[in-house]
């Protein structure tokens, strides 16, 4: 392992969804500002840097973390992904956005990257969840716009879907 | 092409905001040079600043600046407020600071981890002061005073009364009497403040980009503070905001603060605002205390009511405070038909962050003493709160109804609204799973409330704190502008610009609804514009998006602007298609004769017409195609000499009824069953109107059982991170089944009235009013956490002695 001294500024290299790209950072810096910041990946948004709020989720190396526990050199050489990635280039979005739009599952849309990013984890390794499972995963996320109901039937009809012959 | 308004039209806003492509206020890029700043904060409720000592800080390598009162002092005004009083503001603290989290002074650096760093080294001296929390004691006079040359924390008291109340309560069969807190809180935007600011020496202005919500009457506020006219202080607004629920007025302080920072420093200023910071010292609804009493006939029907009510704005009462205390002014009366009241407002300053807009706007407060006082009636009289509900309703036939205060409600069914709510079997079925309970042994109650829901505030209805005398002197203030400009380009693409500010409504969509339906084309063809430039774009005091002014005001402007727009079309093309302008009609993206729909035009032709071609427009007929419509309704009235004022526009209406059990283990409220009716006219996209509804009920459910400000008795902050302010996630919120009934507002050209706010009001009040059905009780304190519900059930806990701790035995050591 590296070994960085306070104050340093390193150059980190990670891979943003599919792209290898490398910027500096001083150890402290959290991963939520690198994307940020340093990248100007912006579609993370931070809501409470305290870990509480979830807006900030990202995928690091397929699973979901709070990018604002989590410190930019920690990501070195790993893959993250960000909603970024999520619609095709032509801007189609996937069926999970598709279902967050049809069952009005956002408003101001602040949350909305980092519920995404949960979810696109969560059905990764549970296909076809309950509602009970996928309020589970929602409860680590706030929304203050929606009251969650349009989220929860997002989630389940995306779900479904997927799992369409 | 169909109508688009009324259908659930999916919205424009979300494929950018959902593939992370939205443009929110810290996403935007800022300009070379620009510097962090980080704000150091109050620790103390109340102390005098000794001194601030910048040295060490200022020795650090990347720090510019650290800007204290005197700087901010000498370089600006304090902040205009509503009342004559000496309460000086300024975006830093003075002297004094006055709550835990003021600002008092401002590290400037080349990076906010650096800052923050420097703020470290700042050292800061006070002298601590007695502060005081507790709204009543601020009212006695021997206590801590916050403001001395205001001589008194009770800052404003006006008395109000209409009818006749002293007759009605000596007739009366009989009086009920209710105190009634209401807690502090706030919505918390996922989205905290971000200010970027510059400062152009070379003509004295200043260029701030902030995610500042309106009202822009507080536009003219800042501009004063900075000493520039309105123009030199140009806001500019991002295209997206996450959330406000009326909290982002407040970023205004700090629109003032950075735009001085850059002055000071020669750079532009970046500022965004941390959880804690928001947390601490953004903004919240203001707490308010109740005493209501009615006269009641011997069938429970209110004679005359009397309100006292004191409200607390914390250290400082900003413009446009103090709003929640008359936005609901002339509906006070709320949704009964009351000829004779009395009403007390005090305005009382505590240590405490400073009290301002919040979704509900006052709603709350007052609903939360009304409707449980009709509860009380009921208990009080041995009737059914439903019944006294119903007897008290304001009857259909007398709408347009003007409501003792003021109040003009536009239109109405309400007894019609609770017979559907409590129909269908829905209230058989609470009654049923009450039963059920409580033989088992249960606590289980039924609480409803009836609330009236204003939209589109009176811009004149704060001058109602003033007596008429006072008002007479100021010159009147009423009404409530509201603007939109529809443009349509050469090749035809329509695009549109409005006096409001985005945080989450889909006002992109409903405004393209509203366009396109008169054009005749489809929503998507329409490009509308929200971001804000008040150099400019076209707005006024009363633009922004609040108090529900968007659907009553300038979904209006926007179809007036485009049936202008329809109206010229037509008149062009009446010329070319060679028949009366009455016969053409837009329709499908083409212009046609409506007798003869092959003799037609494609909608774009005509619209190049008049830039390509102004010699073949109709005689008298400007070229170009920009329409700016603007609405004021006739009916917003400036007050009365006998203080009767019109506070808002439309008057929805909203009838909750849930049932509660509580947890016997955990003294959890669990909200088993909930039903809520809403009346808000005509929908223009039900999608939409249904998520506000929606929003409003968790906030209101968030307020009723989670979210509170707590200050211990020295004034320290005790809800500082999310771990400890709850606000509530998707495990939190019960099921609601959401009711409507479109009762069109007369007033309103679409028929449509105001509707996000009405379940913030009604949802505490109903929860409480079931609590107290449940236990059998009188008070009930919001939020109705376990703690408080135990106490209600167990009664007062006994305090153990001082010397528990000698008895605990050795080995428990």
């Amino acid at each position: 392992m590296r070994c960085v001294k306070r104050g340093e500024r390193v150059r980190l290299s990670l891979t943003l969804n599919g792209r290898k790209l490398s910027g500096e950072a001083e150890p402290r810096m959290l991963l939520s500002d690198f994307l940020r910041h340093v990248l100007g990946a912006t579609g993370t948004h931070v809501g409470c840097e305290h870990g509480v709020c979830g807006c900030c989720t990202v995928l690091v190396d397929g699973a979901a973390v709070r990018s604002c526990l989590t410190l930019a050199v920690q990501a070195e050489g790993k893959a993250v992904t960000t909603v970024e990635s999520l619609a095709r280039p032509d801007g189609t979005l996937n069926p999970l956005q598709q279902a967050f739009q049809n069952n009005h599952a956002l408003q101001c849309g602040f949350c909305t990257p980092g519920i995404l990013m949960s979810f696109t984890d969560f059905l990764q390794r549970n296909p076809a969840p309950s509602e009970a499972e996928v309020m589970e995963v929602l409860s680590g996320h706030l929304c203050r716009c929606t009251g969650y109901a349009g989220i929860v039937a997002a989630v389940l009809e995306a779900a479904n879907n997927r799992n369409q012959p | 092409m169909a109508q688009s308004l009324g259908a659930p039209v999916l919205r424009k806003e979300d494929p950018a905001l959902l593939s992370g492509r939205g443009r929110y206020a810290d996403d935007l890029p800022v300009p070379a040079g620009t510097l962090h700043a980080h704000v150091l904060r109050s620790p103390h409720a109340h102390a005098r600043i000794v001194g601030i000592n910048p040295t060490e800080a200022l020795a650090q390598d990347g720090v510019w600046a650290v800007i204290t009162g005197e700087e901010v002092r000498r370089l600006s005004d304090p902040f205009l407020i509503a009342l004559k009083a000496p309460i000086d503001q300024w975006s830093l603290a003075v002297e004094r600071v006055r709550y835990v989290g003021e600002p008092v002074a401002l590290v400037v650096a080349e990076s906010r981890y650096l800052a923050e760093d420097a703020g470290e080294l700042v050292r800061i001296d006070y002298e601590p002061l007695p502060a005081v929390i507790d709204p009543r004691a601020a009212c006695d006079p021997s206590g801590p005073l916050l403001h001395a040359q205001a001589k008194s924390n009770e800052i404003s008291v006006r008395r109000f009364s209409y009818g006749d109340c002293n007759r009605a309560f000596e007739a009366a069969h009989a009086r009920v009497a209710l105190s009634c807190d209401y807690p502090r809180n706030s919505f918390t935007p996922m989205e905290c403040y971000v200010v970027v600011a510059e400062y152009r020496a070379s003509d004295d202005s200043y260029d701030v980009m902030a995610n500042f919500q309106g009202p822009f009457s507080t536009h003219p506020v800042m501009a004063r503070a900075l000493r520039v006219p309105g123009p030199k202080l140009r806001l500019r607004i991002p295209p997206d905001s996450g959330g406000s629920f009326g909290i982002k007025l407040s970023v205004f302080p700090y629109i003032v603060l950075a735009a001085l920072a850059a002055r000071i420093t020669g750079q532009p200023i970046k500022w965004v605002e941390d959880r804690l910071e928001h947390l601490l010292a953004a903004s919240s609804g203001p707490n308010r205390i109740t005493e209501i009493e009615a006269a009641v006939a011997k069938d429970g029907r209110i004679l005359a009511l009397r309100l006292d009510q004191l409200e607390d704005y914390g250290a400082f009462l900003r413009a446009p405070m103090p709003g929640p205390l008359y936005r609901m002014h002339g509906a006070i009366t709320g949704a009964y038909d009351i000829a004779n009241v009395e009403v007390v407002n005090r305005v009382v300053l505590t240590n405490k962050m400073p009290a301002s807009l919040i979704r509900g706007f006052g709603g709350p407060q007052l609903y939360l003493a009304l409707e449980r006082l009709v509860q009380r009636i009921a208990i009080e009289l041995k009737l059914d709160h439903l019944e006294v509900i119903k007897r008290n309703l304001i009857p259909k036939e007398k709408f347009p109804y003007r409501a003792a205060a003021g109040a003009l409600y536009d239109s109405g069914d309400y007894l019609r609204a609770v017979e559907a709510a409590t129909g269908g079997g829905r209230l058989d079925e609470l009654k049923r799973r009450r039963d059920a309970a409580r033989a088992a042994g249960r606590h289980y109650g039924i609480g409803f409330a009836a609330v009236v829901e204003p939209g589109m505030s009176n811009m004149g209805y704060l001058s109602t704190l003033l007596t008429p005398q006072a008002r007479e002197k100021a010159g009147p203030k009423n009404g409530a502008a509201s603007m939109v400009t529809v443009n349509v380009d050469p090749l035809g693409a329509v695009s549109v610009t409005a006096d409001v500010t985005v945080q989450g409504q889909g006002h992109q969509t409903v405004l393209s609804q509203i366009v396109a339906d008169r054009l005749g084309l489809d929503p998507a063809d329409v490009n509308v514009v929200l971001e804000m430039d008040t150099a400019k774009d076209q707005w006024s005091i009363a633009a922004g998006t609040y108090s529900c002014r968007f659907t009553p005001g300038t979904a209006v402007a926007a179809h007036l602007a485009a049936e202008r727009m329809a109206d010229k079309l037509k008149a062009i093309a009446a010329k070319q298609l060679n028949v009366l302008p009455e016969d053409v009609e837009l329709a499908g993206g083409r212009i046609r004769s409506r007798s003869n729909p092959d003799n037609s035009l494609p909608f774009a032709r005509v619209a190049g017409t008049s830039h390509w071609s102004p010699a073949m427009l109709p005689e008298g007929m400007a070229p170009a195609l920009r329409e700016t419509a603007v609405w004021s309704p006739p009916e917003l009235e400036p007050p009365s000499s006998d203080d009767r004022i019109n506070t808002s526009l439309t008057y929805g209406f909203v009838f909750d009824m849930c049932g509660v059990e509580i947890d016997p283990l955990s003294y959890q409220v669990r909200v088993d069953r909930y039903v809520s009716m809403h009346d808000a006219g005509r929908l223009l996209n039900p999608m939409i109107a249904n998520g506000q509804m929606r929003g409003a009920f968790v906030q209101g459910i968030a307020a009723a059982l989670y979210e509170e400000f707590v200050y211990d008795e020295a004034g320290q902050f005790l809800t500082g991170t999310f771990a400890d302010y709850l606000v509530p996630t998707v495990a939190e919120i019960p099921a609601v089944e959401m009711l409507h009934q479109e009762t069109p507002s007369p007033l309103t050209p679409l028929g449509a009235k105001g509707l996000a706010e009405g379940n913030c009001m009604s949802v505490p009040s109903c929860i409480a009013n079931a609590i107290a059905d449940a236990l059998g009780v009188r008070d009930i304190a919001l939020p109705a956490t376990p703690r408080r519900i135990h106490a209600l059930i167990a009664g007062a806990e006994e305090i153990p002695p001082v010397d528990a701790a000698a008895r605990v035995p050795e080995a428990a050591r």
